[in-house]
């Protein structure tokens, strides 16, 4: 599992990479209520904001961490925001069909991203 | 936090986890480790108690300070009885909105509350009245317990509460107690000596019914109960009329009233109640799920701007998101079908009877 400085972690299966966001995003943002994903088969570029998730406090947008093509979302938080709050490294967002998995390497491992909270 | 100022409740704050954020000058908790949610539920189910000490506390005192206050807001304070508080306002020349607060009648001068971020400007507003004293009240917190349990509680450490009313107001020794709040629920607020405040803060939260609650479901309840907040529902741009609060204005500062006018504003205020403003504040509730905050535009089908929205948020009892805002004239009817522009999409909006819970004072 890997972690970036917007607080996102991704795993990576193959070319299929899953992004979500950490405990540590969920627990600054308080109650989600409300999740907007992006559409399957969306083209997008690394730092492209895909989604949004607004909590009880305020709205921020979730980015793409890689460059390639959404496909798969997880309607689940859509229709129970609260599941982000539960278990947010179960409550994945989107799938990404990267086009190079290796860039994924750029990101923090956990200890890096334990840091970089502290 | 540099600069800010804090409450005499601070360290209990942070000795009940709560996150602190600058808020009007103060250091102030926007929730506690059960969150805005769990918080916001609590108050309506039981009972919350809130830090509303960096809200301004002040004494007028003189014989003529209520017919001075009078010609500074548009309520009918010669005829507030002794152990009553009425809601009222401060207008300007151009009938808009100064700041919003409490008056109450306690006997040899009346106690006022007035909006944390707008108290210096008040204080200095209020000093402008010949024969009366501005006397700011230093040294006491101020509290708010509010919810359907907070009868119980508060009773049983002050059994004088009981019988109140809402809106009365009561002197017990030290404290001052009214029986109101910023929630749409029964419930109380005790201005207390700061030396006091603590241990009457510790003796409310062992209560099993008591929770502590931040500013965040702060929000979130006055925004379902319809009440405004200074600075995003009213200001310096908004009327009284305009913003719904004409019921504040007494029948005897009205026209042909007995005491017609003679508050800043008037000339406009008043014939904005004969004939109606050009806009109104009203109530939304977005047909999806997405929230639509302060800032966002509010379209007719055809894509025409017809007003914005000036709060907004999910409410946690109405499981939905809810917002104010002000739409112009012909589009104020309950049901009215707008759109509300969130991130470049137009979304479906409706508006909507205030308060979005129903209130539940003591009448």
């Amino acid at each position: 599992m890997k972690f970036t400085e917007d607080h996102e972690w991704l795993t990576a299966e193959g070319d299929i990479v899953t992004v979500g966001i950490t405990e540590h995003a969920a627990t600054q943002l308080g109650d989600v209520v409300f999740v907007e994903l992006p559409e399957v088969e969306t083209q997008v570029a690394k730092g492209d904001e895909v989604s949004v998730i607004e909590s009880v406090k305020a709205a921020s947008d979730i980015v793409a961490p890689l460059d390639g093509e959404i496909v798969e979302v997880n309607e689940a938080i859509v229709d129970t925001p609260s599941l982000v709050n539960d278990d947010p490294l179960t409550n994945w967002f989107f799938k990404i069909k990267v086009e190079d998995v290796s860039a994924m390497a750029a990101y923090m491992d956990e200890d890096a991203y334990k840091e970089f909270i502290e | 936090m540099a600069g800010l100022n804090r409450t005499g409740l601070y360290d209990l704050h942070i000795e009940l986890g709560a996150r602190m954020v600058p808020f009007a000058g103060y250091e102030m908790p926007v929730q506690y480790p059960a969150g805005v949610m769990a918080e916001h539920l609590h108050t309506r189910a039981k009972a919350g108690l809130f830090d509303v000490s960096h809200m301004g506390q002040v004494i007028l005192r003189g014989e003529t300070r209520a017919a001075a206050l009078e010609t500074l807001v548009p309520v009918d304070v010669l005829g507030l009885p002794q152990g009553r508080q009425r809601y009222g306002f401060f207008t300007d020349d151009r009938g808009d909105l100064l700041d919003d607060l409490m008056i109450a009648n306690r006997g040899d001068h009346l106690f006022i509350v007035v909006n944390a971020a707008r108290k210096d400007h008040d204080i200095a507003h209020m000093q402008s009245l010949d024969g009366v004293s501005v006397e700011p009240v230093a040294g006491r917190a101020l509290l708010a317990l509010q919810g359907p349990a907070a009868e119980d509680v508060l009773a049983a450490i002050v059994p004088e509460v009981r019988p109140m009313r809402f809106m009365d107001v009561l002197t017990l020794g030290d404290l001052w107690i009214s029986r109101s709040g910023y929630t749409g629920e029964d419930g109380f607020e005790i201005s207390v000596p700061d030396a006091e405040a603590e241990a009457l803060t510790r003796r409310l939260l062992a209560d099993e019914d008591v929770l502590p609650i931040g500013l965040g479901a702060r929000d979130s309840l006055r925004l379902e109960a319809g009440l405004c907040l200074y600075g995003a529902d009213i200001d310096e741009t908004t009327s009284p009329i305009e913003a719904g609060l004409g019921w504040a204005i007494g029948k005897v500062r009205r026209s042909t009233g007995a005491r017609e006018g003679g508050f800043p504003g008037s000339n406009r205020i008043l014939a904005e109640l004969e004939t109606g403003p050009g806009r109104k504040r009203v109530g939304l509730r977005p047909e999806t799920r997405a929230p639509m905050r302060a800032g966002t535009e509010l379209f007719t089908e055809d894509g025409t701007l017809v007003g914005h929205v000036t709060s907004g948020a999910y409410g946690p009892t109405v499981e939905a998101p809810v917002s104010m805002g002000y739409v112009a004239h012909h589009y104020e009817a309950e049901d009215t079908r707008l759109f509300g522009e969130v991130r470049g999409k137009r979304m479906p909006v409706r508006v909507a009877a205030l308060p979005f819970t129903p209130a539940r004072f003591k009448r």
